[in-house]
């Protein structure tokens, strides 16, 4: 069986580094990498491939702020997908869900489409999941979101996924969208070997125009207010001593807090 | 005359929809309308009438059935056109969620999700969420005609259901049946806790170094009576079920006491305890970030300090 996977990839800041000054985040000189659930649905394609099927795996991205997209996707091409596709446009550099899936739909079809789409169920930054459930309606294929198990087959494909409070087994022909809770697997760390390979791999880019969009396209359909970190007003107050004294300290202040004893 | 539209797989969700959507459309001008759809749809109808609605749209639909997003989307598509919506609240459930994408994409309309508060500015629904991996709060407002927010459960309250159930509609819907099909469903395991609704929950993290070490964790659960929920990476791990999980990816808590056991305080983890009456830590870290966010800290090794806590616990 010869198929082919295209999983759609978004490149998010590392949140470890951000800062927040006076309630604002510091985003300045924050490297970018691949998100963590794409990086399950990139493991789940490359399993599919290792399980014995003829699979040839595209990484796509559509870069939005990332300006080095290009060094951060050489993370998907060392785990192991077979090459990249990066959508890359000044107008993508403020945008919203409804123009990433656009920008999506329309590089998979310029690619000669895909058996199956794979994505996370949202990403790490902004967890919106919104860009799988778009690409497909966009592409008309069926969608199943937040798999824990994928297999293929020639009928299509067979899910097992994850929902509030039941575990739901689907099946859908191909060419089909689904999106990987991260529960589903636990994503390779590539080898020095892999790394090294990922710069000869073949990387296609392409802009907006390439893919008949115009900058209106890129255009959000949605304006940020504010954008600010939480206040918190708490105590902060730590007790001491060994660990008698702490846990009688933490009791004694857990009552007087009306928690305990009530 | 225009309408707010609103609808959740969860029916207790679609409640809490209706009734602060009502409010909503209020003073917006605009009707309130719901949505029921699938196996049992008219059977909600009067429960959704008396939550707000004036209209309720029913549809059991053969194709329906099981509730696939894109039969779904295309019923919503079709009944918010027919209604003339200018805002849907769909619910922010797993479902609600992958749906809201496809029933925006559908109406050309831009989608906020996840929101976890929607209030109303200059004339207009603006949803806050965690953005930035939950650093931030976004306040974010929608510019296109049709407007879709996917809202979390438990956002609004709920009040006293009216007498004088709105109008019920069985409207005529075009719709094929999906492409994917369902070959089996089961109820999840371990379904009995519900972090959201816990007066005490304990926290448990990568501070335990081995699953066995949880029972630890337990028997101060135990003696406190609080529930037990834990970071994402112990639910990874399989030593706790995912919902367990609480933060950005799982549940979003406002317990009176929030106890953290070798917690480091990751903000996808601390965005579901943030709400929290009063939160304790217990960490051999002192630089964890963790304690920037409690009211009591305990630096030390929770494995002799929470023996020391069962104990008194016990006596009081």
């Amino acid at each position: 069986m010869t198929v082919k996977i295209i999983v759609c990839v978004k490149t998010n800041m590392d949140l470890q580094m951000v800062r927040i000054k006076n309630r604002e985040p510091v985003l300045e000189a924050i490297p970018y990498k691949v998100g963590d659930l794409e990086k399950n649905a990139l493991e789940a394609a490359i399993q599919i491939k290792e399980g014995g099927a003829d699979a040839t795996i595209v990484a796509l991205t559509v870069a939005e702020a990332n300006g080095k997209v290009k060094e951060t996707m050489k993370e998907a091409l060392a785990m192991g997908a077979d090459e990249a596709v990066i959508v890359s446009d000044p107008a993508l550099a403020a945008t919203d869900q409804a123009a990433v899936a656009a920008a999506v739909a329309k590089a998979v079809e310029k690619v000669g489409g895909a058996d199956l789409l794979l994505f996370g169920e949202g990403s790490t930054d902004n967890y919106s999941g919104q860009v799988g459930s778009r690409v497909a309606e966009l592409l008309g294929v069926p969608q199943i979101g937040y798999a824990r198990k994928i297999s293929l087959s020639d009928a299509g494909v067979r899910v097992e996924r994850s929902m509030d409070d039941m575990i739901e087994t689907l099946e859908a022909p191909c060419p089909a969208a689904v999106t990987v809770v991260s529960e589903i697997n636990e994503p390779r760390i590539p080898s020095l070997m892999n790394i090294m390979k990922a710069g000869k791999k073949p990387t296609a880019e392409f802009t907006l125009a390439d893919l008949g969009l115009d900058a209106a396209a890129a255009a959000t359909q949605k304006s940020v207010l504010s954008n600010l970190a939480e206040e918190q007003d708490r105590k902060h107050i730590m007790i001491e001593g060994d660990p008698e004294a702490q846990a009688a300290g933490l009791v004694d202040a857990l009552i007087k807090e009306g928690v305990l004893g009530r | 005359m225009a309408v707010i539209l609103v609808y959740s797989d969860k029916p207790e969700v679609a409640r809490e929809l209706a009734f602060k959507g009502k409010e909503f459309a209020a003073a917006l001008g605009l009707g309130l309308a719901a949505a029921a759809l699938g196996e049992g749809a008219a059977g909600r109808a009067a429960d959704l009438g008396a939550h707000g609605a004036d209209t309720i749209y029913v549809s059991e639909d053969a194709a329906l059935a099981g509730l696939q997003a894109d039969v779904v989307a295309d019923a919503l598509a079709q009944i918010a056109t027919q209604a003339a919506a200018a805002y849907v609240l769909i619910g922010s459930t797993r479902r609600g969620k992958e749906l809201a994408g496809r029933l925006a994409q559908k109406l050309g309309a831009g989608a906020v999700s996840d929101v976890n508060s929607l209030v109303l500015t200059d004339g207009q629904l603006v949803g806050g969420r965690y953005a930035l991996g939950g650093n931030t709060v976004a306040e974010e407002r929608i510019d296109t005609a049709v407007k879709v927010f996917a809202v979390m459960p438990k956002t609004f309250e709920v009040g006293e259901p009216q007498a004088g159930a709105g109008a019920v509609e069985t409207p005529a819907l075009s719709l094929t049946p999906s492409k994917v099909s369902v070959v089996d469903r089961r109820a999840k395991e371990g379904q009995a806790v519900n972090l959201d609704a816990a007066p005490l929950i304990i926290g448990v993290g990568r501070g335990f170094p081995k699953r066995e070490d949880l029972a630890v964790a337990d028997g101060l659960a135990a003696a406190l009576q609080a529930e037990v929920g834990c970071t994402k990476s112990i639910a990874d791990f399989e030593w706790l079920p995912e919902d367990r999980i609480i933060g950005l990816s799982g549940a979003k808590t406002k317990p009176d006491l929030y106890l953290a056991l070798g917690i480091s305080g990751q903000i996808q983890h601390t965005v579901g305890v943030s709400q929290s009456k009063l939160i304790a830590a217990i960490n051999t870290d002192k630089d964890a970030p963790i304690f920037q966010l409690a009211d009591y800290g305990i630096v030390g090794d929770m494995f002799q300090v929470i023996p020391k806590l069962v104990e008194k616990l016990k006596s009081l």
